[in-house]
Protein backbone atom coordinates (compact mmCIF):
# COMPACT_ATOMS: atom_id res chain seq x y z
CA UNK A 1 0.00 0.00 0.00
CA UNK A 2 2.56 2.52 0.61
CA UNK A 3 4.69 1.51 -2.08
CA UNK A 4 1.55 2.21 -4.62
CA UNK A 5 1.04 5.39 -2.16
CA UNK A 6 5.08 6.22 -3.27
CA UNK A 7 4.48 5.25 -6.66
CA UNK A 8 1.27 7.30 -7.04
CA UNK A 9 2.42 10.60 -5.49
CA UNK A 10 5.21 11.23 -8.26
CA UNK A 11 4.29 14.61 -10.37
CA UNK A 12 3.71 12.22 -13.39
CA UNK A 13 0.70 10.64 -11.77
CA UNK A 14 -0.31 12.87 -8.86
CA UNK A 15 -0.83 15.93 -11.05
CA UNK A 16 -3.29 14.57 -13.66
CA UNK A 17 -4.93 12.94 -10.20
CA UNK A 18 -5.38 16.22 -8.70
CA UNK A 19 -6.29 17.96 -11.62
CA UNK A 20 -9.40 14.96 -11.78
CA UNK A 21 -10.17 15.59 -8.43
CA UNK A 22 -10.45 19.21 -9.28
CA UNK A 23 -12.87 18.61 -11.95
CA UNK A 24 -15.06 16.23 -9.83
CA UNK A 25 -15.20 19.02 -7.08
CA UNK A 26 -15.92 21.68 -8.94
CA UNK A 27 -18.41 19.91 -11.25
CA UNK A 28 -20.14 17.76 -8.36
CA UNK A 29 -19.84 20.75 -6.01
CA UNK A 30 -23.53 20.49 -4.95
CA UNK A 31 -23.12 17.25 -3.21
CA UNK A 32 -19.20 18.25 -1.69
CA UNK A 33 -21.21 21.45 -0.54
CA UNK A 34 -23.02 19.05 2.24
CA UNK A 35 -22.61 18.17 5.85
CA UNK A 36 -22.83 14.64 5.20
CA UNK A 37 -19.96 14.70 2.90
CA UNK A 38 -18.16 16.64 5.29
CA UNK A 39 -18.65 14.57 8.16
CA UNK A 40 -18.11 11.20 5.74
CA UNK A 41 -14.82 13.00 4.27
CA UNK A 42 -13.06 13.56 7.53
CA UNK A 43 -14.09 10.15 8.77
CA UNK A 44 -11.75 9.37 6.06
CA UNK A 45 -9.39 12.51 6.70
CA UNK A 46 -8.51 11.46 10.19
CA UNK A 47 -7.93 7.99 10.19
CA UNK A 48 -5.83 8.27 6.80
CA UNK A 49 -3.83 11.36 8.23
CA UNK A 50 -2.69 9.25 11.16
CA UNK A 51 -1.84 6.19 9.30
CA UNK A 52 0.42 8.65 7.04
CA UNK A 53 1.96 10.05 10.30
CA UNK A 54 2.58 7.01 12.00
CA UNK A 55 4.94 6.29 9.24
CA UNK A 56 8.74 7.38 10.08
CA UNK A 57 9.70 8.62 7.13
CA UNK A 58 6.61 10.93 6.46
CA UNK A 59 6.63 11.87 10.25
CA UNK A 60 10.36 13.23 10.32
CA UNK A 61 9.16 15.95 7.61
CA UNK A 62 5.48 16.25 9.28
CA UNK A 63 7.22 17.50 12.74
CA UNK A 64 9.95 20.11 10.71
CA UNK A 65 9.01 23.43 12.41
CA UNK A 66 8.89 25.09 9.00
CA UNK A 67 6.18 22.60 7.85
CA UNK A 68 3.97 23.39 10.70
CA UNK A 69 1.94 26.37 9.25
CA UNK A 70 1.53 23.94 5.81
CA UNK A 71 -0.49 21.60 8.05
CA UNK A 72 -2.73 24.46 9.07
CA UNK A 73 -2.75 25.58 5.75
CA UNK A 74 -3.98 22.30 4.44
CA UNK A 75 -6.53 22.06 7.06
CA UNK A 76 -7.57 25.88 7.04
CA UNK A 77 -8.13 25.76 3.13
CA UNK A 78 -9.80 22.47 2.89
CA UNK A 79 -12.32 23.76 5.45
CA UNK A 80 -13.17 26.78 3.96
CA UNK A 81 -13.09 25.64 0.85
CA UNK A 82 -15.91 23.11 1.70
CA UNK A 83 -17.47 26.16 3.40
CA UNK A 84 -17.55 28.09 0.05
CA UNK A 85 -19.31 25.09 -1.51
CA UNK A 86 -21.72 24.42 1.30
CA UNK A 87 -22.52 28.05 1.26
CA UNK A 88 -22.30 28.42 -2.68
CA UNK A 89 -24.51 24.77 -3.05
CA UNK A 90 -27.49 26.57 -1.08
CA UNK A 91 -27.47 29.70 -2.59
CA UNK A 92 -27.58 28.21 -5.81
CA UNK A 93 -30.63 26.23 -5.22
CA UNK A 94 -32.23 28.86 -4.01
CA UNK A 95 -31.32 31.51 -7.58
CA UNK A 96 -32.85 28.76 -9.03
CA UNK A 97 -35.86 28.76 -7.56
CA UNK A 98 -36.07 32.01 -8.07
CA UNK A 99 -35.25 33.11 -3.92
CA UNK A 100 -32.06 34.97 -4.27
CA UNK A 101 -29.22 34.28 -2.56
CA UNK A 102 -29.04 33.81 1.47
CA UNK A 103 -26.83 36.69 2.39
CA UNK A 104 -29.44 38.66 0.49
CA UNK A 105 -32.14 38.05 2.33
CA UNK A 106 -34.01 41.26 4.73
CA UNK A 107 -32.53 39.67 8.30
CA UNK A 108 -29.25 38.88 6.89
CA UNK A 109 -28.98 42.71 5.27
CA UNK A 110 -28.85 44.56 8.46
CA UNK A 111 -26.46 46.73 8.50
CA UNK A 112 -23.80 48.16 11.58
CA UNK A 113 -21.72 51.01 12.14
CA UNK A 114 -18.13 50.00 11.52
CA UNK A 115 -17.29 51.76 14.47
CA UNK A 116 -17.09 50.43 17.08
CA UNK A 117 -18.14 47.10 15.65
CA UNK A 118 -15.46 46.90 13.18
CA UNK A 119 -12.26 48.52 14.45
CA UNK A 120 -13.38 46.40 18.03
CA UNK A 121 -13.20 43.44 15.93
CA UNK A 122 -9.95 44.36 14.25
CA UNK A 123 -7.77 45.53 17.27
CA UNK A 124 -9.27 41.83 19.11
CA UNK A 125 -7.68 40.14 15.68
CA UNK A 126 -5.21 42.27 16.30
CA UNK A 127 -4.28 41.06 19.71
CA UNK A 128 -4.71 37.71 19.11
CA UNK A 129 -2.54 37.32 16.11
CA UNK A 130 0.08 38.54 17.61
CA UNK A 131 -0.06 36.86 21.06
CA UNK A 132 -0.24 34.21 18.67
CA UNK A 133 2.70 34.45 16.87
CA UNK A 134 4.70 35.19 20.20
CA UNK A 135 3.45 31.78 21.44
CA UNK A 136 4.47 29.99 18.37
CA UNK A 137 7.76 31.94 18.00
CA UNK A 138 8.71 30.56 21.88
CA UNK A 139 7.36 27.14 21.46
CA UNK A 140 8.88 26.09 17.60
CA UNK A 141 12.14 27.96 17.51
CA UNK A 142 13.66 29.14 14.45
CA UNK A 143 16.96 26.70 13.57
CA UNK A 144 20.32 27.95 14.59
CA UNK A 145 22.67 26.78 11.36
CA UNK A 146 26.26 27.51 11.45
CA UNK A 147 27.64 30.35 10.05
CA UNK A 148 27.09 30.85 6.17
CA UNK A 149 29.53 30.77 3.80
CA UNK A 150 29.10 31.47 0.53
CA UNK A 151 30.72 28.10 -1.15
CA UNK A 152 28.48 25.67 0.54
CA UNK A 153 24.51 24.90 0.64
CA UNK A 154 22.17 23.11 2.41
CA UNK A 155 20.60 19.77 0.61
CA UNK A 156 18.20 19.89 -0.21
CA UNK A 157 18.04 23.85 0.20
CA UNK A 158 14.25 24.82 0.10
CA UNK A 159 12.40 28.28 0.00
CA UNK A 160 9.97 28.91 3.10
CA UNK A 161 7.18 27.59 3.06
CA UNK A 162 4.67 30.01 1.14
CA UNK A 163 7.47 30.10 -1.84
CA UNK A 164 7.59 26.21 -2.46
CA UNK A 165 5.43 26.68 -5.38
CA UNK A 166 7.53 28.98 -6.83
CA UNK A 167 11.01 26.95 -5.87
CA UNK A 168 8.87 23.70 -7.54
CA UNK A 169 7.81 26.13 -10.84
CA UNK A 170 11.77 27.10 -11.03
CA UNK A 171 12.61 23.64 -11.61
CA UNK A 172 10.61 23.64 -14.88
CA UNK A 173 11.83 27.15 -16.26
CA UNK A 174 14.38 29.79 -16.85
CA UNK A 175 15.24 32.02 -13.32
CA UNK A 176 13.71 34.69 -15.60
CA UNK A 177 10.47 33.27 -16.09
CA UNK A 178 10.03 31.65 -13.03
CA UNK A 179 11.56 33.94 -10.70
CA UNK A 180 10.49 37.49 -12.20
CA UNK A 181 8.10 36.87 -15.36
CA UNK A 182 5.47 34.85 -14.32
CA UNK A 183 5.05 36.01 -10.25
CA UNK A 184 4.82 39.25 -11.86
CA UNK A 185 2.13 38.33 -14.03
CA UNK A 186 0.46 36.95 -10.53
CA UNK A 187 0.31 40.27 -9.20
CA UNK A 188 -0.33 41.98 -11.85
CA UNK A 189 -3.05 39.73 -12.63
CA UNK A 190 -4.85 39.55 -9.03
CA UNK A 191 -4.45 43.35 -9.42
CA UNK A 192 -6.42 42.88 -12.90
CA UNK A 193 -9.25 41.09 -11.83
CA UNK A 194 -11.47 43.72 -10.40
CA UNK A 195 -10.87 45.89 -13.73
CA UNK A 196 -11.36 43.07 -16.16
CA UNK A 197 -14.35 41.51 -14.18
CA UNK A 198 -16.84 43.74 -13.63
CA UNK A 199 -19.85 41.46 -13.79
CA UNK A 200 -21.21 42.75 -10.23
CA UNK A 201 -22.77 38.58 -9.72
CA UNK A 202 -21.26 36.99 -6.80
CA UNK A 203 -20.85 40.14 -4.76
CA UNK A 204 -21.61 39.75 -1.39
CA UNK A 205 -22.75 36.34 -1.39
CA UNK A 206 -21.17 32.97 -2.44
CA UNK A 207 -22.24 31.27 -5.75
CA UNK A 208 -20.95 28.98 -8.58
CA UNK A 209 -23.42 29.09 -10.86
CA UNK A 210 -23.70 32.37 -11.47
CA UNK A 211 -19.74 32.66 -12.04
CA UNK A 212 -18.46 29.95 -13.64
CA UNK A 213 -15.40 31.33 -15.98
CA UNK A 214 -13.78 32.98 -12.47
CA UNK A 215 -14.49 29.82 -10.21
CA UNK A 216 -12.78 27.80 -12.14
CA UNK A 217 -9.91 29.75 -13.14
CA UNK A 218 -9.25 31.12 -9.75
CA UNK A 219 -9.81 28.05 -7.85
CA UNK A 220 -7.58 25.99 -10.73
CA UNK A 221 -4.74 28.58 -10.45
CA UNK A 222 -5.11 28.76 -6.40
CA UNK A 223 -5.60 25.37 -5.19
CA UNK A 224 -4.07 23.39 -8.37
CA UNK A 225 -1.19 25.41 -9.44
CA UNK A 226 -0.22 27.24 -6.25
CA UNK A 227 -1.45 24.81 -3.30
CA UNK A 228 -0.38 21.09 -4.84
CA UNK A 229 3.66 22.84 -6.07
CA UNK A 230 3.67 23.92 -2.06
CA UNK A 231 2.71 20.77 -0.94
CA UNK A 232 4.97 18.63 -3.70
CA UNK A 233 8.11 20.72 -2.73
CA UNK A 234 7.43 20.53 1.09
CA UNK A 235 6.59 16.45 1.26
CA UNK A 236 7.77 15.45 -2.03
CA UNK A 237 11.46 17.11 -2.63
CA UNK A 238 14.09 15.86 -0.80
CA UNK A 239 17.74 15.84 -1.14
CA UNK A 240 19.18 17.47 -4.86
CA UNK A 241 15.76 18.47 -4.82
CA UNK A 242 14.52 14.69 -6.55
CA UNK A 243 11.45 13.15 -6.18
CA UNK A 244 10.41 11.35 -2.90
CA UNK A 245 7.35 9.57 -1.80
CA UNK A 246 6.03 10.33 1.13
CA UNK A 247 7.14 7.41 2.92
CA UNK A 248 10.29 7.08 0.77
CA UNK A 249 13.86 7.34 2.48
CA UNK A 250 15.55 9.95 1.87
CA UNK A 251 18.47 8.48 0.62
CA UNK A 252 21.06 11.01 -0.69
CA UNK A 253 22.07 8.48 -3.41
CA UNK A 254 18.99 7.68 -5.00
CA UNK A 255 19.34 8.17 -8.64
CA UNK A 256 16.66 9.38 -11.46
CA UNK A 257 17.42 8.88 -14.76
CA UNK A 258 16.81 11.76 -16.54
CA UNK A 259 18.40 13.58 -19.62
CA UNK A 260 16.61 17.01 -20.64
CA UNK A 261 16.55 18.07 -23.84
CA UNK A 262 15.79 21.36 -25.68
CA UNK A 263 13.46 21.80 -28.37
CA UNK A 264 15.57 22.55 -30.77
CA UNK A 265 17.48 19.47 -30.34
CA UNK A 266 14.75 17.73 -30.85
CA UNK A 267 14.18 19.35 -34.18
CA UNK A 268 17.56 19.52 -35.48
CA UNK A 269 18.97 16.06 -34.54
CA UNK A 270 16.40 14.11 -33.74
CA UNK A 271 13.68 15.16 -36.63
CA UNK A 272 15.84 16.39 -39.42
CA UNK A 273 19.10 14.29 -38.92
CA UNK A 274 21.31 17.37 -39.32
CA UNK A 275 24.05 19.46 -36.86
CA UNK A 276 22.85 22.24 -34.91
CA UNK A 277 22.74 25.32 -37.11
CA UNK A 278 25.09 28.25 -36.25
CA UNK A 279 23.03 31.24 -36.07
CA UNK A 280 20.84 31.17 -32.75
CA UNK A 281 17.88 32.53 -34.14
CA UNK A 282 17.61 29.66 -36.79
CA UNK A 283 18.60 27.03 -34.38
CA UNK A 284 15.48 28.18 -32.16
CA UNK A 285 13.19 28.80 -34.87
CA UNK A 286 10.36 25.85 -34.36
CA UNK A 287 10.30 27.15 -30.29
CA UNK A 288 10.59 30.84 -31.36
CA UNK A 289 7.54 30.30 -33.24
CA UNK A 290 5.15 28.15 -31.26
CA UNK A 291 5.91 30.69 -28.38
CA UNK A 292 4.33 33.88 -30.45
CA UNK A 293 1.73 31.31 -32.04
CA UNK A 294 0.54 30.64 -28.67
CA UNK A 295 0.47 34.02 -27.13
CA UNK A 296 -0.43 36.14 -30.51
CA UNK A 297 -2.32 33.68 -32.56
CA UNK A 298 -4.16 31.90 -30.23
CA UNK A 299 -6.39 34.47 -28.33
CA UNK A 300 -7.94 35.89 -31.77
CA UNK A 301 -8.84 31.83 -32.86
CA UNK A 302 -10.17 31.62 -29.37
CA UNK A 303 -12.25 35.28 -29.43
CA UNK A 304 -13.69 33.30 -32.88
CA UNK A 305 -15.56 30.66 -31.37
CA UNK A 306 -18.75 30.61 -29.40
CA UNK A 307 -17.42 30.98 -25.59
CA UNK A 308 -14.77 33.84 -27.06
CA UNK A 309 -17.98 35.82 -28.75
CA UNK A 310 -20.12 35.44 -25.92
CA UNK A 311 -17.77 36.92 -23.58
CA UNK A 312 -16.56 39.83 -25.47
CA UNK A 313 -20.51 40.45 -25.91
CA UNK A 314 -20.25 40.78 -21.63
CA UNK A 315 -16.85 42.38 -21.51
CA UNK A 316 -15.70 44.00 -24.21
CA UNK A 317 -13.03 43.40 -26.53
CA UNK A 318 -10.07 44.59 -24.84
CA UNK A 319 -11.03 42.77 -21.11
CA UNK A 320 -10.89 39.77 -22.93
CA UNK A 321 -7.95 39.93 -24.40
CA UNK A 322 -6.07 41.07 -21.59
CA UNK A 323 -8.39 38.09 -19.72
CA UNK A 324 -7.11 35.35 -22.19
CA UNK A 325 -3.50 36.44 -22.74
CA UNK A 326 -3.29 36.37 -18.57
CA UNK A 327 -5.26 32.92 -18.90
CA UNK A 328 -2.41 31.59 -21.87
CA UNK A 329 0.43 32.82 -19.39
CA UNK A 330 -0.99 30.64 -16.06
CA UNK A 331 -1.54 27.69 -18.25
CA UNK A 332 1.88 28.03 -19.38
CA UNK A 333 3.09 26.65 -15.68
CA UNK A 334 1.47 22.98 -16.68
CA UNK A 335 1.92 22.73 -20.33
CA UNK A 336 5.43 23.49 -19.79
CA UNK A 337 5.40 20.61 -16.28
CA UNK A 338 3.59 18.30 -18.48
CA UNK A 339 5.73 18.46 -21.47
CA UNK A 340 8.63 18.07 -19.06
CA UNK A 341 7.55 15.17 -17.70
CA UNK A 342 6.71 13.47 -20.38
CA UNK A 343 9.22 14.13 -23.37
CA UNK A 344 11.82 15.69 -20.87
CA UNK A 345 12.07 19.19 -22.70
CA UNK A 346 14.21 21.23 -21.33
CA UNK A 347 13.18 24.58 -22.64
CA UNK A 348 11.34 25.75 -25.55
CA UNK A 349 13.35 28.40 -27.37
CA UNK A 350 16.88 28.16 -25.38
CA UNK A 351 18.79 31.04 -25.91
CA UNK A 352 21.54 30.84 -23.21
CA UNK A 353 23.62 33.82 -25.45
CA UNK A 354 21.26 36.12 -24.21
CA UNK A 355 20.30 34.48 -20.80
CA UNK A 356 16.70 33.82 -22.50
CA UNK A 357 14.91 30.79 -22.32
CA UNK A 358 11.29 29.75 -22.22
CA UNK B 1 8.49 98.54 29.40
CA UNK B 2 12.27 99.77 29.22
CA UNK B 3 12.20 98.53 32.59
CA UNK B 4 12.36 94.95 31.29
CA UNK B 5 15.30 93.39 31.45
CA UNK B 6 16.55 91.24 28.59
CA UNK B 7 18.10 88.22 29.30
CA UNK B 8 19.69 87.84 26.06
CA UNK B 9 20.69 89.96 23.72
CA UNK B 10 20.67 89.76 19.93
CA UNK B 11 24.48 89.13 19.99
CA UNK B 12 24.29 86.04 22.32
CA UNK B 13 21.07 84.46 21.07
CA UNK B 14 22.98 84.46 17.77
CA UNK B 15 26.02 83.15 19.45
CA UNK B 16 24.00 80.31 21.16
CA UNK B 17 22.04 79.39 18.06
CA UNK B 18 25.60 78.82 15.88
CA UNK B 19 26.52 76.75 18.49
CA UNK B 20 23.19 74.54 18.48
CA UNK B 21 23.36 74.19 15.28
CA UNK B 22 26.81 73.24 14.40
CA UNK B 23 26.17 70.79 18.05
CA UNK B 24 22.87 69.35 16.30
CA UNK B 25 24.78 69.02 12.41
CA UNK B 26 27.61 67.26 13.78
CA UNK B 27 24.95 64.69 16.07
CA UNK B 28 23.20 63.94 12.33
CA UNK B 29 26.53 63.77 10.81
CA UNK B 30 27.94 61.51 13.03
CA UNK B 31 25.11 59.14 12.91
CA UNK B 32 24.29 59.12 9.36
CA UNK B 33 28.20 58.25 9.30
CA UNK B 34 27.45 55.32 11.85
CA UNK B 35 24.10 54.18 9.80
CA UNK B 36 26.62 54.26 6.76
CA UNK B 37 29.44 51.53 8.69
CA UNK B 38 26.25 49.56 9.26
CA UNK B 39 25.41 48.54 5.68
CA UNK B 40 28.82 47.12 5.72
CA UNK B 41 29.25 43.77 7.42
CA UNK B 42 31.80 43.07 9.64
CA UNK B 43 33.26 40.09 8.72
CA UNK B 44 33.23 39.32 5.22
CA UNK B 45 33.64 36.03 3.96
CA UNK B 46 34.24 37.02 -0.29
CA UNK B 47 36.60 34.34 -1.13
CA UNK B 48 39.72 35.59 -3.24
CA UNK B 49 39.24 36.31 -7.15
CA UNK B 50 42.61 34.70 -7.10
CA UNK B 51 44.76 31.90 -5.87
CA UNK B 52 47.76 29.27 -6.43
CA UNK B 53 46.25 26.08 -6.54
CA UNK B 54 49.61 23.69 -6.33
CA UNK B 55 51.23 22.10 -8.86
CA UNK B 56 49.62 20.52 -11.82
CA UNK B 57 51.07 16.88 -10.68
CA UNK B 58 49.06 16.97 -7.50
CA UNK B 59 45.61 16.30 -8.79
CA UNK B 60 44.16 13.20 -9.98
CA UNK B 61 42.46 12.26 -12.68
CA UNK B 62 38.03 13.48 -11.85
CA UNK B 63 37.43 16.54 -9.37
CA UNK B 64 39.49 17.74 -6.83
CA UNK B 65 37.37 19.47 -4.22
CA UNK B 66 40.16 21.13 -1.50
CA UNK B 67 39.69 24.34 -3.35
CA UNK B 68 35.79 24.26 -3.29
CA UNK B 69 35.24 25.46 0.34
CA UNK B 70 37.86 28.31 0.40
CA UNK B 71 37.55 29.69 -3.27
CA UNK B 72 34.45 27.89 -4.88
CA UNK B 73 36.31 26.16 -7.64
CA UNK B 74 36.25 22.74 -8.70
CA UNK B 75 39.69 21.65 -9.86
CA UNK B 76 38.92 18.99 -12.73
CA UNK B 77 41.04 16.97 -14.17
CA UNK B 78 39.79 15.18 -17.23
CA UNK B 79 40.95 13.48 -20.55
CA UNK B 80 44.57 15.35 -20.61
CA UNK B 81 43.17 19.24 -19.00
CA UNK B 82 42.58 20.24 -16.12
CA UNK B 83 40.37 23.34 -15.79
CA UNK B 84 39.26 25.60 -12.81
CA UNK B 85 35.38 24.89 -12.64
CA UNK B 86 32.96 27.12 -11.08
CA UNK B 87 30.92 26.02 -8.60
CA UNK B 88 27.68 28.88 -9.23
CA UNK B 89 24.57 26.47 -10.70
CA UNK B 90 23.98 28.74 -13.68
CA UNK B 91 20.33 28.31 -13.42
CA UNK B 92 19.87 30.59 -10.05
CA UNK B 93 23.54 30.58 -8.78
CA UNK B 94 23.10 28.19 -5.75
CA UNK B 95 25.83 25.58 -5.54
CA UNK B 96 26.02 22.02 -6.32
CA UNK B 97 27.39 19.32 -4.17
CA UNK B 98 29.72 16.66 -6.29
CA UNK B 99 28.46 13.16 -6.02
CA UNK B 100 31.59 11.36 -6.47
CA UNK B 101 29.11 8.22 -6.69
CA UNK B 102 27.26 9.46 -9.38
CA UNK B 103 30.06 11.04 -11.14
CA UNK B 104 27.87 14.17 -11.43
CA UNK B 105 27.43 17.75 -9.86
CA UNK B 106 24.20 18.37 -8.16
CA UNK B 107 22.37 21.59 -7.49
CA UNK B 108 20.35 21.12 -4.08
CA UNK B 109 18.04 23.94 -5.17
CA UNK B 110 16.38 22.64 -8.44
CA UNK B 111 17.38 19.39 -8.82
CA UNK B 112 20.18 20.79 -11.93
CA UNK B 113 22.64 18.43 -13.02
CA UNK B 114 26.37 18.70 -14.76
CA UNK B 115 28.78 16.35 -15.84
CA UNK B 116 32.34 16.12 -14.74
CA UNK B 117 32.96 18.33 -17.86
CA UNK B 118 30.24 21.07 -16.24
CA UNK B 119 28.14 20.14 -19.10
CA UNK B 120 24.71 20.39 -17.42
CA UNK B 121 22.51 17.36 -18.49
CA UNK B 122 19.16 17.37 -16.02
CA UNK B 123 17.05 19.59 -14.38
CA UNK B 124 16.56 23.50 -15.38
CA UNK B 125 20.31 24.41 -15.47
CA UNK B 126 20.78 26.72 -18.88
CA UNK B 127 23.96 26.23 -19.64
CA UNK B 128 26.93 24.88 -18.46
CA UNK B 129 29.35 25.38 -15.84
CA UNK B 130 31.57 28.65 -16.36
CA UNK B 131 35.21 27.66 -15.95
CA UNK B 132 37.68 30.00 -14.57
CA UNK B 133 41.39 31.43 -15.93
CA UNK B 134 44.09 28.73 -15.38
CA UNK B 135 48.08 29.33 -15.78
CA UNK B 136 51.26 28.55 -14.73
CA UNK B 137 53.23 31.08 -12.89
CA UNK B 138 57.14 31.41 -12.76
CA UNK B 139 57.48 29.27 -9.90
CA UNK B 140 55.28 26.00 -11.98
CA UNK B 141 52.78 26.70 -9.55
CA UNK B 142 49.07 26.58 -11.13
CA UNK B 143 47.85 30.37 -10.90
CA UNK B 144 43.05 30.43 -10.65
CA UNK B 145 42.09 34.15 -12.03
CA UNK B 146 38.44 34.13 -11.42
CA UNK B 147 37.75 37.32 -12.21
CA UNK B 148 37.74 35.90 -15.77
CA UNK B 149 34.94 33.54 -17.06
CA UNK B 150 35.08 31.18 -20.39
CA UNK B 151 31.44 29.95 -21.06
CA UNK B 152 30.99 26.84 -23.43
CA UNK B 153 28.10 28.31 -25.21
CA UNK B 154 29.80 30.91 -26.59
CA UNK B 155 32.50 28.97 -27.54
CA UNK B 156 35.04 30.04 -24.78
CA UNK B 157 36.01 26.50 -23.70
CA UNK B 158 39.21 25.98 -26.33
CA UNK B 159 40.99 29.24 -25.00
CA UNK B 160 44.31 28.37 -24.25
CA UNK B 161 43.41 30.17 -21.06
CA UNK B 162 40.75 28.15 -19.84
CA UNK B 163 42.76 25.48 -19.21
CA UNK B 164 45.80 23.51 -18.40
CA UNK B 165 47.31 20.79 -20.52
CA UNK B 166 48.61 17.88 -18.36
Amino acid sequence: MRELINYFADPIRSFPAVCVLFYLMMKYYRVVGTKKFLYWSLAFIIPVSIWFAIDPNFFTILILPDNIPIIILLVAVGFLQWFTFYKAAQNDARIEEGLGPLEGTPENREKVWSWPNLVYTELFMIIAATSFLIVWAIVFKAPLEEPANPTWAPNPAKAPWYFLGLQEMLVYFDPWMAGVVLPGVVVVGLIAIPYIDTNPKGNGYYTIAERPVAMWGFLFGWLVLWLYLIIVGTFLRGPNWTFYGPFEYWDYHKVVAEYNVNLSEFMWIKWLNTAMPENMFVREILGIILSLGYIIILPPLSAATKYGKMMIEKVGMIRYYIFIVLLLLMMSLPIKMVLRWLFSLKYIIALPELELNL
Amino acid sequence: MSERRQSLNRREFFSYISVAWIAFGAACANLASLAFRYSYPNVNFEPEMEFIAGTPDVYEEGVDERYKNGYGVWMVKLEGKLFALSNICTHLGCIPNWLPAELKFKCPCHGSGYYMSGINFEGPAPRPLERYAISLNAEGKIKVDKTKVYRWEKGQWDHPNSFLSV
